[in-house]
């Protein structure tokens, strides 16, 4: 199973594919994860990739390759397409955050990114951001969307409770505990 | 029990389980992990040094007085490193003595992508390479073994994909380590020409030893499927190689890649039609093939550039095309990193535009300054430079000119490598002006001490080197301390100092706003006063944008920080 996390630097994108890692190792699988860390999480594009299966060798995903995307932003969700295997799904949260060219005027963000992906992908949709809100923190939207997630695989809900006890700490555990409810109830 | 860890992590736990008693690293990415996780391990003395070369001065002093010792760094943190590592060479070690680097192939967070391999045949160290977090930590323990067998410092080369990849690892028992004697032994440990003379002939002898061992090591293994084609590969892409060819291929797994073995490649090599060297950057492996007489593809099949993929190699060996992906019907704009909302280096560079400096920069988060809408920066080369380009600048341009250029550098980098230049224009009658961008910790890696920041490695409060007696310890009578958010008094200390024909410091302070004890609190919004005048678009912050013609700001990525209050010129920027 290929799992590609793709989002903008900052929103948490780490914290999801280490909870993914944890899961898919607790259900016995060899894991590979591959992290951006240092200048590119600046607020820049950031993709972490989430591999498991009998035995992993590379720990990176290919374009055609990833069998789940989850998009924590509208624009990387589009950027990460060519990724995705044919009959794949996507897994999006509908924010939209702009990139400096967009600010600065040099580039457009491209128009109703949901239809055209809707297009050619088996597409799933969600306001993380509100439903994080929600559960008490915006913070959270991270672990809305893993709830989300855990739904399109064939892992038991407690495993993944009880790895967000074990990774998040203790001091954020309730609101992540009720985000990622939230997203697994969507 | 198996954990999933990162590369560097493994790294730490090898360094744990080996015994080692002393680490002393610079942080830089890729290999700030490891350092970091060493922090765990109560019994080891762990220390972020002011730079690569004093780390592995500590690091080999260790070594020397009997210690099992380490030392971390990226890539071109080896060339600060290279001095003292050239001489260890020679010295041998007592204690066993490994020098971990990152290299960053694809240039995620560096200046560039050279390869360290050369080093390892440049200063003619024995250098192991994994290609997974299981193999960091036992290449890791097996370094030791081999330093104190061969008398030698061992390298352990890594890549942004081992150092940054997660997999799984066993965990085992710490091996009873006990320090080493320490006797005084000049003729191996004083470097004098009569000496050295003697360590030079040892050094040879070594490396005869230790290509002997790689021929018959299982570090490096051939696993043999009966096929035409043959492939030799190291580190990470070998994974790729395993990936793209599984068993259609004969394998040459090198753990070891320098010293490279020679009938092991031959006898390897007789089995195949065609074997493929299949390495990240400069054709090292190829280029030993060749020279002991064997045929092989590289270079002229793979790139010189950037990080392969397991497709890409699929190609190059099998002409098999992958399918055509699925593509966005118009082109996606890309999403570059910046400086975060609230970043203190924000108003700095908000100066500096207005003022149509030239600004020469060094290495950090400030380097973002050089993308738009800020585009400050006219050079960045490596860690310190800022200080001495601009001084060199001035030298061949006139004081004019001078008075018209600033460098700009960190906290940390000023300790790490600035200092010498800032002597450099005291001594040599310089009148450069110098930003020091003090925010308090060492950024762009994550957050790590350094000694300007009055903390340890493991957040013991320590000594602190203040940045205002250094500078006018070294002969700089003109130290300015300024507030990045107070822009107009900035602007003014700036004008005033680059007029000055004396050198200046100018200490821009304002913590980074990543930090725990940075409490911004609320949002910043625009009022109905806003003239659409766009100044407040000119900071280049994430969170200021335009939307539907009108300037607006997401609360979701505005802290609060309230430099856009400050700079907008009719009061329309309120914060809640």
């Amino acid at each position: 199973m290929n799992i590609m996390i793709v989002g903008v630097g900052g929103q948490g994108t780490l914290l999801a594919s280490r909870i993914l890692g944890r899961v898919a190792t607790k259900s016995g699988y060899d894991v590979k994860i591959s992290e951006v860390h240092g200048m590119s999480q600046r607020g820049g594009s950031v993709v972490t990739y989430v591999k498991y299966g009998e035995k992993i060798y590379s720990p990176i995903i290919g374009e055609g390759e990833a069998d789940i995307i989850l998009a924590f932003e509208l624009l990387e969700a589009y950027r990460a397409l060519p990724y995705l295997k044919k009959g794949g799904t996507m897994i999006v949260n509908t924010q939209r955050m702009d990139p400096m060219p967009v600010i600065t005027g040099a580039a457009k963000y491209p128009d109703n990114i949901e239809e055209k992906l809707a297009r050619s992908v088996d597409l799933i949709t969600a306001d993380a951001l509100a439903a994080a809100a929600e559960a008490g923190n915006i913070r959270a939207a991270n672990v809305v969307l893993i709830g989300l997630l855990a739904k399109s695989t064939e892992v038991e809900k407690d495993v993944w409770l009880d790895t967000i006890r074990r990774t998040v700490p203790p001091r954020f555990l309730e609101v992540n505990l009720k985000a990622f409810e939230l997203g697994y109830g969507m | 029990m198996k954990r999933l860890m990162l590369g560097n992590e493994a790294v730490a736990r090898g360094a744990y389980e080996a015994g080692v008693t002393v680490v002393s690293s610079y942080p830089g990415t890729p290999s700030t992990e490891i350092t970091e996780n060493i922090v765990k391990y109560d019994d080891i003395y762990v220390e972020w040094a002011p730079n690569e070369k004093v780390a592995a001065e500590v690091a080999a002093g260790a070594s020397i007085a009997g210690a099992r010792a380490m030392s971390c760094m990226k890539h071109v943190g080896l060339n600060v490193m290279a001095d003292p590592v050239f001489t260890a060479s020679y010295t041998g070690v007592n204690g066993g003595l490994v020098l971990c680097v990152a290299d960053d192939q694809g240039m995620h967070s560096s200046q560039n992508e050279q390869d360290s391999r050369h080093y390892a045949q440049a200063a003619k160290i024995a250098m192991l390479e994994p290609s997974d977090s299981g193999e960091c930590k036992e290449f890791t323990k097996k370094a030791y073994e081999l330093s104190e067998e061969y008398d030698t410092p061992v390298f352990i080369r890594l890549s942004t994909r081992v150092s940054h990849s997660q997999s799984l690892v066993e965990e085992e028992e710490k091996c009873g380590y006990a320090l080493r004697d320490y006797k005084k032994d000049p003729g191996k440990y004083v470097m004098t020409p009569a000496n050295a003379v003697k360590r030079h002939a040892a050094v040879e002898e070594r490396i005869k030893a230790l290509t002997k061992f790689a021929e018959t090591t299982d570090l490096n293994r051939i696993e043999d499927n009966g096929k035409k084609i043959g492939v030799i590969a190291a580190g990470i892409t070998y994974m790729y190689a395993k990936e793209a060819l599984g068993n259609e291929a004969n394998f040459l797994k090198l753990g070891m890649i320098y010293p490279l073995p020679e009938k092991l490649i031959k006898d390897f090599a007789k089995k195949c039609d065609i074997v493929y060297v299949i390495e990240e950057l400069d054709p090292i492996i190829e280029n030993h093939c060749r020279a002991i007489g064997v045929s092989v593809k590289g270079k002229d099949a793979f790139t010189l550039l950037g990080e392969y993929t397991p497709a890409m190699i699929k190609k190059a060996v099998t002409g098999e095309e992958p399918e055509e992906p699925l593509r966005a019907e118009e082109p996606v704009p890309v999403r570059p990193p910046v400086m975060c909302a609230g970043c203190p280096h924000r108003g700095t560079y908000y100066v500096l535009k207005k003022l149509g400096l030239t600004v020469t920069g060094d290495i950090g988060c400030y380097t973002l300054g050089s993308a738009p809408p800020l585009e400050c920066l006219d050079t960045t080369i490596c860690m310190g430079a800022s200080v001495g380009v601009s001084h060199g600048m001035a030298k061949a341009r006139g004081e004019e000119f001078a008075k018209n250029t600033v460098a700009v550098i960190g906290d940390s980098t000023f300790i790490h490598s600035g200092i010498t230049g800032l002597i450099d224009i005291v001594y040599n009658k310089g009148v450069s002006t110098v930003l020091i961008l003090d925010n308090s910790i060492t950024g762009m890696t994550g957050h790590q001490d350094n000694p300007t920041t009055g903390y340890t490695i493991r957040g013991e409060k320590t000594r602190q080197v203040n940045l205002i007696t250094l500078c006018r310890g070294v002969g700089v009578d003109n130290v300015v301390v300024c507030d990045p958010f107070d822009v107009k008094e900035l602007e003014r200390v700036i004008k005033e100092e680059t007029a000055k024909a004396e050198p200046s410091v100018i200490i821009v302070q304002r913590p980074c706003a990543l930090l725990k004890s940075v409490k911004y609190t609320g949002h910043c919004e625009i009022t109905d006063k806003c003239r659409k005048c766009k100044v407040c678009m000119k900071l280049g912050c994430p969170a200021i944008t335009v939307k539907d013609g009108e300037m607006f700001i997401d609360v979701t990525q505005c802290n609060g920080c309230g430099l856009c209050v400050n700079v907008c010129p009719f009061g329309a920027i309120e914060k809640e």
